[in-house]
């Protein structure tokens, strides 16, 4: 069982923000949201672990602003 | 409810002697409530010996369509009980469903691959032909004592029973029983009685649920559309059933409203937009709300529930009605076990572990297949809809499209099954009802292994040398003598070795096996198995 990675896995982390920028760039707030939503499910399936996606959750709600604590 | 159709069944209430007597008379098991479930039960008791009492309120039955799928396991038990094989060519036999996501098919699914089944995977047939024959058959049965038109007003627990009093045409009277069996439904009044509360979801969606008669070539499968071009942003599901009457589910949304969306103008504009100007009558319309919850025990004391008085699934599955005949089996050995003596008291927890193993994964389930179908927030709809996009183009995520995941017998994870000291490959799995296999008969008839079992504890055993003798309380059913392995389907199913010897429960679920006959092992897992 893998754990979430969370050092840089890229050479270039700059190269890998800007095509994620580039991919929402001119979409509405919802088209971006739907975009991010089909984003998350096909790489969640690459990754393929549900350890590591429930840690990468994990990461995400403890990170935020609105940390979804009331969530369920 | 508009658009109800009437009754097709009446029966005739009938005053019994008990209320005539002075004191309540006292009667093994009352079972509350002749659904499906509540006549199972008594069925299934009586034909284990028990005297049973079922009380209903009603004096009839047909009204609406109700439950219509029923699942493979579901039928294997009616077959036991006498029923199965004419409900079956009674109805609609299917195995195929198919989901669409506006016109493009993106999902389709066989329930049942393989040949060598009696039972099909599923057949839909109205509720009221189900309940029509397991009344019939009740009626035949002596021991079963039928009282329409008597309703449970009030409930008094005693130490080793309980007593009820019963409203009829004629007045109340009192009815003592040592046992109660609550299949008295959704809104079960026994239930109210003991103030017993659910833990669960509702959903706040609301689905119009109409049965339409009309002349239709559709295919034979359960097809489910998200987004169809007829009923724009909801889901959709049709399912064929007897007599050229076809069931259309449509989500209709939370902000509907019910009283409305019922009337005959506002349904059946909805309907020709799906069924085109192909002429339909309506034959019955109900606006539902779903809950997906349980009871958090089923046996309390001396009553014990079964069916939706314990559980509550949405349709999705179809998981209902499938898993309350399957309670009621899992009742019903167990307890003319513990009224015949055979077992303790003990005995009845399994009931509650194993059932609530059923109900928690046919709540799960159902629950799962309600959120994706209905998301309860837009965020989640946001996450459904990038399902049903990628499901177009990639296989994992046609996979997550979830219309409901349809009903198959629970593996139960249950003490009174006997762990595996030996490696078995095969279908066949510890806590699961046997697999069904093509058999003959020493007269030399083809039929199927299932339908062989007696309903008793039984060992299957498979030919090597001379014939064992059985444990006291066992049937002994030697392969290659008393049964031949036709297709060898059996051997292959279970996995089975010249020796190899499987203990069912009189459910037809194995609890125990093993490469060899051993007199001893098979004595101790059978007393394993009564909760000894």
């Amino acid at each position: 069982m893998a754990d979430l990675v969370t050092t840089s896995n890229f050479p270039n982390p700059d190269a890998v923000y800007v095509t994620l920028i580039d991919a929402r760039r001119g979409l509405s707030e919802t088209d971006a949201a739907a975009l991010d939503a089909r984003l998350v499910l096909i790489l969640a399936n690459h990754i393929g672990d549900l350890e590591v996606l429930r840690q990468a959750i994990g990461l995400a709600r403890k990170t935020g602003k609105n940390n979804g604590a009331q969530g369920k | 409810m508009t658009g109800g159709r009437k009754a097709i069944y009446h029966y005739g209430y009938r005053r019994s002697p008990d209320q005539d007597a002075r004191q309540p008379v006292r009667h093994p098991v009352v079972v509350v409530g002749a659904g499906p479930v509540g006549l199972t039960a008594a069925i299934d008791l009586a034909l284990r010996g028990v005297p049973v009492v079922l009380l209903d309120d009603a004096n009839r039955i047909g009204e609406g369509s109700r439950g219509i799928c029923y699942a493979k396991r579901t039928l294997e038990i009616l077959d036991r009980l006498g029923v199965g094989s004419d409900l079956v060519r009674q109805g609609v036999t299917w195995k195929l469903g198919k989901v669409y996501l506006g016109d493009d098919l993106v999902y389709a699914f066989d329930l049942l691959p393989e040949d060598g089944h009696k039972m099909p995977a599923f057949i839909n047939l109205q509720q009221y032909y189900l309940e029509k024959a397991l009344v019939d058959r009740a009626l035949e049965i002596e021991r079963i004592d039928l009282r329409w038109s008597n309703r449970v007003s009030a409930l008094e627990k005693r130490s080793d029973g309980v007593t009820l009093t019963v409203e009829t045409p004629d007045g109340p009277y009192r009815l003592a029983t040592d046992w109660v069996v609550a299949a008295d439904g959704a809104r079960s009044t026994i239930r109210d009685l003991l103030g017993l509360g659910f833990e669960g979801v509702t959903f706040e969606d609301k689905f119009l649920i109409a049965d339409v008669r009309m002349a239709a070539d559709f295919p034979t499968e359960r097809r489910f559309w998200f987004d169809p071009p007829f009923h724009t942003g909801q889901s959709a599901l049709m399912h064929r059933q007897p007599d050229n009457v076809w069931r259309i589910d449509l989500q209709l949304g939370p902000d509907a409203d019910a009283d409305a969306e019922q009337k005959p103008e506002r349904v059946i504009p909805r309907l020709k937009k799906m069924l085109g100007e192909r002429p339909f009558e309506l034959e019955w319309v109900s606006i539902y709300r779903f809950n997906c919850r349980r009871l958090a025990r089923f046996v309390h004391g001396r009553v014990i529930f079964a069916g939706d008085s314990a559980h509550q699934v949405s349709p999705f599955g179809a998981r209902g009605a499938n898993s309350g005949v399957q309670d009621a089996e899992n009742l019903a050995w167990k307890l003319a076990a513990v009224l015949s003596g055979d077992a303790g008291e003990a005995l009845l927890e399994s009931y509650d572990l194993e059932r609530i193993q059923g109900a928690d994964e046919n709540v799960g389930h159902s629950t799962r297949s309600t959120d994706f179908i209905a998301p309860h927030s837009p965020a989640e709809r946001a996450l459904r809809n990038a399902v049903l996009d990628l499901a177009r183009h990639c296989d994992f995520a046609r996979r997550m499209v979830n219309s409901g995941r349809l009903s198959v017998a629970t593996v139960y994870d249950s003490p009174l099954t006997t762990p595996d000291e030996e490696n078995f490959a095969g279908s066949a799995r510890l806590g699961a009802p046997v697999p069904d296999a093509p058999v003959r008969t020493r007269a030399g008839r083809d039929g199927f292994l299932v339908e062989q079992l007696t309903g008793t504890f039984e060992i299957l055993h498979i030919k090597q040398g001379a014939r064992p003798q059985a444990p006291p309380g066992v049937k002994l059913t030697v392969i290659g003598e008393d049964l031949q392995d036709s297709a060898g389907l059996l051997a292959k199913r279970f996995d089975a070795s010249p020796g190899a010897t499987y203990l069912l429960r009189p459910d037809q679920y194995l609890c125990a096996r093993w490469r060899t006959f051993d007199p001893d092992r098979i004595a101790a897992a059978h007393r394993r198995a009564l909760g000894r």
